[in-house]
């Protein structure tokens, strides 16, 4: 029997401490590490905040007096377009493969997480290239119907809005589809009895009840949209970011740019703040059963709607795209493959599998401190260590770099000296540093599953394990683990999918030699070579579709 | 006991990929060009000499972030840039080191090289108008300026003011007519835009192949590209301000760091680097004019005919690039 409760945070459950209480385990220590944590995660951004202490006020001023209201808008735009178009296309294909039955169901279920593995630049240089005015596809459409004829312009802020939404949408379709699935039958059938039409359901029972996956969703894509600078600036779409680059790279002004990347920062938690207090403190603890025995059976032309809907967005964001870069790569960039290519391939995974181990045991850390003890200090640390997502990349790069040579010179070199090893860098330049990057960087994306997979943990488990005489290792192993085992691989995963497609963190700190796909894209594009570009982003693609067709056989059936 | 053994071998492991190699032959380059373009090169040296480089790639900001953050630990002892801004910048920062050497001096042109011997040319890239043979004849244009004339207007494509190499084309014409003149040009370049900017010098010729304007501003290598694969292509080169100042170029160039720990080794590979027996490879790879010169084009290069360069000296570029930049934002050029 499926059940599902909604607890409140009056509940003595939430509130009284977490679960410390009849878990005898050292609080302590597990808050200690998260702090541990957290405190990295802040050094970069404390780099960056830094700034602040450098005038930087004629920058602020050219900057105010001719873009930066532009960019503003430009931003706000964007984030709106996304949001809304990440929110309907996510929710509205995630609720019709978890709970209709339609002709291609079962493939689309699946085929429309696959652009999870396309990075967003590659997406944007792809869309240009098939729909542009100079493409070969208008060009023979002015063939066809007169050298008036054009399509709507892809290089605007539709064209920009479109490729980001058909990057990022897959974020709120995962979570959105596996809130669905694992909602259970019971509930819109309690609604059936109670009258509610199929819709009604949706609006009044399904969607509220996923809300907090659907949240999550859609708070990494508008945090990816933000941070962007790879897709925007291949669109030539003037955004914040734009600014912070301009500052940095145009006006040779580091200092004005990290002051305007922390002001993003500012921002994205006020956004989060915002959206938490919105949500108000209900808590969601769903019994982890799911059979969907029952579908809505679609018709006639619903049925055929929903499946255009599904062809529609996979083919815009993901065979059209991938069939352009293979034609590309065919074309012009054959003569680049060599022995080299396994090379790249097994660095891209090996960074990718460990990064992903590594990020998803801190994220894994500070979801069960906060369980532990869910206090204001935790909080802040589990925030804190979740914001490097927000930063542009190169900068969040640069503020890493630049704290690791600083421990390294203040602490390190002088710890090891004293233990006779050779003088550094220890830290800069090694395996390690990359590493903490990626976590930094990816924690945000680690922590939403993670943590989701707690709340399907009802603390009345462990209450009941603890009073049945269970240890701590015992309720860990075979209560914790089995249940948590599903949000952990999906951090893990979509951690790996991130690392693979994540570029400037990897050109900033890989040790020599550490050449991935990610950074062949860099090598053929920072001198405009998008189609040679093509032979490593078709390869980083396919690659990526191992974490990602994992990914989706591991929420097929969700536990 | 056993554990902090474990910690300490895990530790290693993970550290060893930074621990410095001392090895007397070695050179560590930094380079913001592009790996498929400096292999190569290091190959054919480390073939020569024995001496083997290594190097890291990334964009040239980063770089010079590094390079300053890590200060005198510092592993790098070359930094391999594009732009002469970028380049101008480096020395500013004061991660370059000041380099006599008379085989420097005498194989690269003066206006290419730092005045200051911190860094050096190595390959020379002219920027210069392209247009379509069908529907432009060569006797219609004449400047850079020019191409503010009314009749262009509807028929110019350009790229962002973003990429650096607008800004050092804007930079140089400061340097050479003054502020207000050149805020002038720019303001009816954009008045004269068929389309908004794109986002890559491909893209304007292109849009120039397709008729969407007919012409444009572009680095010769693109172009080159271009007429290998598409040779019948409609489009041609044109060198403005012939009788004027000279056609804008830039160059990709080096310097050696302040703090390098293989300097001697770095300096003979700079020198290598200019001399007749590198700089076909150097320059050949990606289509642009060698800086030494003693050492011809490659063919399908010479092809486009001889031209006269601006002979300002480069670090103009990196001195007004902040000046350029807002420029272009007050003229509304994105």
């Amino acid at each position: 029997m499926t059940t599902q409760t909604v607890t409140s945070a009056n509940s003595p459950t939430a509130s009284s401490g977490g679960i410390a209480n009849w878990l005898n385990v050292s609080v302590r220590g597990w808050q200690l590490a998260s702090l541990v944590v957290a405190l990295v995660a802040l050094a970069p951004i404390a780099v960056v905040a830094l700034a602040w202490l450098t005038p930087t006020a004629d920058v602020w001023q050219h900057l105010g007096t001719t873009v930066l209201p532009d960019l503003l808008r430009n931003t706000g735009v964007l984030l709106v377009g996304v949001g809304l178009g990440v929110m309907i296309i996510g929710v509205g294909l995630g609720w019709l493969v978890a709970t209709c039955d339609f002709p291609g169901r079962r493939f689309f279920d699946w085929a429309l997480m696959l652009p999870l593995a396309v990075p967003a630049y590659v997406l944007a240089f792809a869309l240009i290239g098939i729909f542009d005015y100079s493409s070969p596809f208008q060009n023979q459409l002015r063939v066809w119907f007169g050298p008036g004829f054009a399509l709507p312009p892809i290089r605007s802020t539709g064209g920009v809005i479109l490729a980001m939404v058909l990057a990022f949408y897959p974020y709120v379709y995962m979570l959105a589809r596996t809130a669905f699935l694992s909602q259970g039958q019971s509930m819109l059938e309690t609604g059936r009895v109670y009258g509610l039409t199929a819709w009604q359901s949706f609006w009044r029972v399904a969607l509220p009840m996923a809300r907090p996956a659907i949240a999550a969703g859609v708070a990494l894509a508008l945090m990816e949209t933000l941070a962007d600078f790879g897709a925007v600036s291949v669109f030539n779409y003037d955004t914040f970011t734009t600014a912070i680059y301009k500052a940095w790279f145009g006006m040779f002004n580091l200092a004005a740019a990290a002051q305007l990347a922390s002001l993003l920062l500012l921002f994205v938690v006020v956004g989060l703040v915002a959206e938490q207090r919105l949500r108000g403190r209900a808590q969601y603890h769903l019994t982890p059963k799911s059979t969907r025995s029952h579908r809505y059976r679609l018709h006639g032309g619903r049925s055929l709607a929903a499946a255009t809907a599904c062809a529609l967005v996979f083919i815009l964001a993901f065979a059209l795209p991938v069939g352009e870069l293979l034609v590309w790569a065919v074309r012009s960039a054959l003569q680049d493959f060599d022995v080299r290519y396994l090379r790249f391939v097994a660095n891209t995974l090996v960074l990718g599998g460990t990064a992903a181990a590594v990020t998803t045991f801190f994220a894994l850390l500070l979801a069960y401190t906060w369980r532990l003890k869910p206090d204001r200090m935790i909080r802040g640390a589990v925030r804190v260590a979740t914001l490097g997502y927000a930063l542009p990349g190169s900068v969040l790069a640069v503020g890493i770099m630049v704290s690791f040579i600083w421990l390294d010179r203040q602490w390190l070199t002088p710890a090891f000296e004293s233990l006779g090893f050779g003088a550094g860098p220890w830290l800069a330049g090694s395996m390690l540093a990359l590493l903490l990057a990626y976590g930094v960087r990816f924690l945000a994306v680690a922590y939403g599953p993670v943590d989701s997979s707690f709340e399907r943990i009802k603390p009345s488990l462990w209450q009941a394990a603890r009073s049945l005489g269970a240890s701590n290792r015992e309720i860990l192993w075979r209560v914790s683990i089995p249940l948590l085992r599903g949000g952990l691989f999906s951090a893990g995963l979509l951690v790996f999918v991130e690392v693979m497609k994540e570029m400037p963190a990897t050109l900033l700190l890989r040790p020599f030699g550490w050449d991935t796909l990610a950074t062949r894209i860099f090598e053929m594009t920072s001198e405009g070579e998008w189609e040679r570009a093509a032979l490593p982003a078709v390869t980083l693609v396919l690659v990526g579709l191992i974490p990602v067709i994992l990914l989706v056989r591991r929420t097929a059936n969700p536990r | 006991m056993k554990i902090w053994a474990i910690v300490q071998f895990a530790g290693m492991g993970l550290l060893t990929f930074s621990v410095p190699a001392s090895a007397t032959d070695e050179v560590v380059v930094y380079s913001a060009r592009n790996e498929q373009l400096i292999r190569p090169l290091f190959e054919a040296y480390t073939r020569e000499t024995g001496v083997k480089i290594r190097f890291i790639t990334d964009k040239e900001g980063p770089l010079l972030v590094r390079l300053k953050a890590e200060g005198s630990s510092t592993p790098a002892d070359m930094f391999i840039t594009v732009d002469a801004g970028n380049l101008w910048l480096a020395a500013k920062e004061g991660v370059l080191a000041k380099v006599d050497s008379p085989v420097l001096m005498q194989n690269i042109p003066a206006h290419l090289r730092d005045p200051g011997q911190q860094w050096f040319g190595l390959s020379v890239r002219a920027r210069t108008i392209v247009y379509h043979t069908g529907r432009v004849k060569p006797a219609e244009l004449s400047t850079y300026e020019a191409l503010g004339d009314p009749k262009w207007k509807g028929r110019l494509c350009l790229r962002t003011s973003k990429k650096v190499y607008n800004q050092s084309l804007v930079a140089m014409m400061i340097a050479r007519q003054g502020e207000t003149r050149t805020e002038e040009v720019v303001r009816r370049w954009v008045a004269n835009l068929a389309t908004d900017v794109f986002s890559s010098d491909d893209q304007v010729m292109e849009a120039i192949l397709a008729g969407q304007c007919d012409v444009g501003i572009v680095n010769t290598y693109y172009y080159g590209r271009l007429v290998k694969k598409q040779p019948r292509a409609a489009i041609a080169l044109f060198w403005p301000n012939q009788k004027t100042g000279g056609v804008h170029v830039n160059v990709s160039g080096a310097g050696i760091t302040m703090h390098a720990k293989h300097k001697v080794a770095a300096q003979k590979l700079l020198e290598w680097l200019s001399s007749p027996s590198a700089q076909n490879l150097f320059a050949d790879g990606n289509l642009e004019f060698p800086v030494n010169p003693t050492v011809a084009p490659a063919a399908s290069v010479a092809a486009w005919g001889k031209f006269r360069q601006d002979q300002t000296n480069l670090a103009e570029a990196g001195r007004r690039q902040v000046q350029a930049v807002k420029l272009m934002d007050r003229a509304g050029y994105r």
